[in-house]
């Protein structure tokens, strides 16, 4: 069926958007063929986000964790600073081609709104973004680098006031203003065929990993690991080696304060079959369908659903999903700055917790790649927090 | 499907909406009531849903004040039953997928079969996922209500196609909310529909003065009108009854 993960996926919203959909569809599946389109594209992702981006074996980790060889998959380093740009470049390419004139878009951590005023600013269109009041909060600094790349947020203080409301909030503005909008949708869930396109756009990273790995190792990975919000970095990662049988996949969520706390954002162990937000998949939920507010450390994994194509996954066994709580993100995101140099991202903290865990129970000559999908710059005045420190600013 | 098509049998249809449970069960209620006897002809009766995408910023409010008073499915299911022990003016859930869905779709029609509830409007459900619930509706005589909106344009003769009861016709862009200007393409949209078949039209999202009201009759077969009395229910809350029936009187009366 068209759209489907297995039962999961759809287009589950108003008929007000129905159409632009279906036009993005259309649109889509001609450009991703047109010659010129994907040549602007990999101009872009070369030249402007600097891709590709390295493949970087972690030998001190390595040495230290005993087990597995470590390597991460530096999407830290593109421009903005995570992996989010892959999908916005070709986004936002797309919807200058469609002839809209403004893009809209919503932001957890931050990471997807910069990533989308900027490719705004450099391609020429109208941008607002829509970001929870308590990640306004938590992650400031990037309000101001969106402002300043000329972008207009607007906060949520609608229901949770995190990344749930502001796709609610930028799905009602995208049915005030269709007709000229492009809604940026920045994960690999939503009505189709946005799973299917973040997919696509994001699949760069595997296909970089495998040519990479091969070139050093001669071989396939035998773990991947990166952590799951909606699950964009992760699906990015995992599409290319999915045909792969001897490639373990594992997706790490945020557990908060725990899976049996209700403080957490692990949706696969604590979330059921429900439609929400354009797409079947697994929400976290109560008993009459109302969606459960979720808690992570991490404004961009504190969603309270997963992508539809994860939630097949898990079903068929592919892929595994497990939790790791704040406590465990916070001691990876301090492990690999002091090990490595490396400031993570504290969502993909997540996987490095995971892959410490893991790395020790694997044979020396098995190989790990973890997506560091983005730099923790924008977290460190949240962690010194956590761990009680004052910054005086 | 008998009390829907007496909804529109020689006169325009006024449809009011209120969310179940708010403020309370009793007040929802005495609200049905209070509007069936001054002159609604549907009463279109909201689920609270946690995150309604599809709605403005009053009816999202009702939403949470319903839920955070504890409000659930089973509570609603159970006033509806007591109201039509009295009262048989034809009533409409509004709900989005997800409480129908969790709550399991067929279970959530029959018991809609068992207390009386003719239809159902959900949001986000489009044309091409109707499957989705219209095997159950169809099981339990429960019927679908389709909806169009301006954008539809090419989409509305396939939707027109299969739709039962009456189409809520989408009056304009973006989410409900009470608006000063009604897009004037409405009645374009609706000669539309009528060239597929001669199924009744009802106008709603953005319409709250008895002028609108008429206007819009005047174009249609009915007018539905939610965040305006939703807003009275906000303002007024335990006491709102007889304000909300002097609005809903003035209203069927303009459209008359």
């Amino acid at each position: 069926m068209k759209g489907r993960f297995g039962i999961h996926g759809g287009q589950y919203i108003p008929e007000t958007l129905m159409n632009a959909v279906i036009k993005l569809e259309e649109a889509y599946q001609y450009y991703k063929n047109d010659e010129s389109f994907c040549c602007k594209l990999d101009k872009l992702l070369k030249n402007y986000a600097g891709r590709p981006s390295l493949l970087y074996y972690a030998e001190k980790m390595t040495k230290d964790l005993g087990g597995a060889k470590i390597y991460l998959k530096r999407e830290d380093l593109n421009h903005t600073g995570s992996h989010k740009i892959n999908n916005v470049l070709g986004q936002v390419l797309l919807a200058k081609e469609m002839g809209k004139t403004r893009v809209i878009a919503e932001t957890g951590a931050g990471q997807h709104g910069v990533a989308t005023a900027t490719a705004a600013a450099l391609l020429g269109l109208k941008c607002e973004i829509f970001m929870g009041k308590e990640d306004t909060d938590r992650q400031a600094l990037n309000v101001y680098r969106m402002e300043l790349l000329g972008a207009k947020v607007n906060v949520v203080s609608s229901g949770t006031q995190t990344l749930k409301d502001a796709v609610n909030e930028t799905l009602r503005e995208w049915t005030k203003s269709v007709e000229d909008t492009h809604y940026v949708l920045g994960s690999v869930m939503g009505p189709h065929p946005f799973p299917t396109i973040v997919r696509d756009f994001q699949s760069v990273i595997g296909k970089e990993v495998k040519m990479q790995l091969l070139e050093q190792e001669g071989k396939l990975p035998d773990v991947v690991v990166a952590c799951v919000g909606g699950g964009s970095n992760a699906i990015g990662i995992f599409y290319e080696f999915i045909k792969e049988d001897s490639v373990r996949l594992i997706g790490c969520e945020a557990a908060g304060l725990g899976v049996n706390s209700n403080k957490t954002a692990a949706t696969v162990p604590t979330g059921t079959l429900g439609i929400f937000h354009g797409m079947k998949s697994y929400f976290c939920q109560d008993e009459f369908g109302q969606i459960a507010p979720v808690y992570s450390i991490s404004a961009g994994l504190d969603y309270p659903g997963v992508g539809p194509e994860h939630a097949h996954l898990h079903d068929i066994n592919r892929a595994q999903y497990v939790p790791v709580t704040d406590k465990e993100a916070v001691r990876a995101f301090e492990y690999l700055s002091r090990i490595e140099g490396i400031i993570p991202a504290i969502e993909s903290a997540h996987a490095v917790a995971y892959a410490c865990k893991l790395a020790p129970t694997m044979d020396k000559d098995k190989i790990m790649v973890i997506n560091l999908s983005g730099r923790g710059d924008k977290d460190v005045a949240a962690i010194a927090k956590y761990q009680g420190v004052q910054i005086h600013g | 499907m008998g009390r829907i098509d007496d909804v529109f049998k020689n006169k325009k249809a006024f449809i009011p909406f209120i969310t179940a449970g708010d403020p309370s069960l009793e007040i929802t209620e005495q609200l049905i009531h209070a509007m069936t006897e001054s002159g609604a002809d549907l009463i279109e009766l909201g689920i609270p849903f946690s995150d309604p995408v599809a709605e403005g910023p009053v009816i999202e409010k009702a939403s949470l004040r319903a839920l955070s008073a504890g409000v659930n499915t089973d509570k609603i299911f159970d006033m509806v039953e007591r109201v039509r022990e009295k009262n048989q003016i034809p009533m409409a859930f509004m709900s989005y997928a997800n409480p129908i869905y969790s709550y399991g779709t067929e279970r959530f029609m029959a018991n809609c079969r068992k207390v009386g509830i003719d239809a159902i409007i959900v949001p986000d459900i489009p044309f091409e996922e109707k499957e989705e619930l219209k095997p159950f509706c169809d099981q339990y005589g429960i019927v679908l209500i389709s909806m169009i909106a301006p954008t539809s344009k090419e989409r509305i003769l396939k939707i027109v196609k299969e739709a039962e009861g009456f189409l809520y016709c989408v009056s304009s862009m973006g989410t409900t909310g009470v608006r000063n200007e009604i897009g004037s393409h409405i009645d374009e949209m609706i000669s539309l529909v009528k060239q597929v078949k001669g199924i009744p039209c009802a106008v709603g999202f953005g319409v709250s003065s008895p002028a609108q009201a008429k206007a819009l009759a005047s174009l249609s077969d009915g007018v539905i009108v939610g965040s305006a009395i939703v807003k009275l229910i906000a303002e007024y809350k335990e006491d709102c009854i007889p304000h909300v029936k002097a609005y809903v009187r003035d209203m069927s009366r303009a459209i008359i």
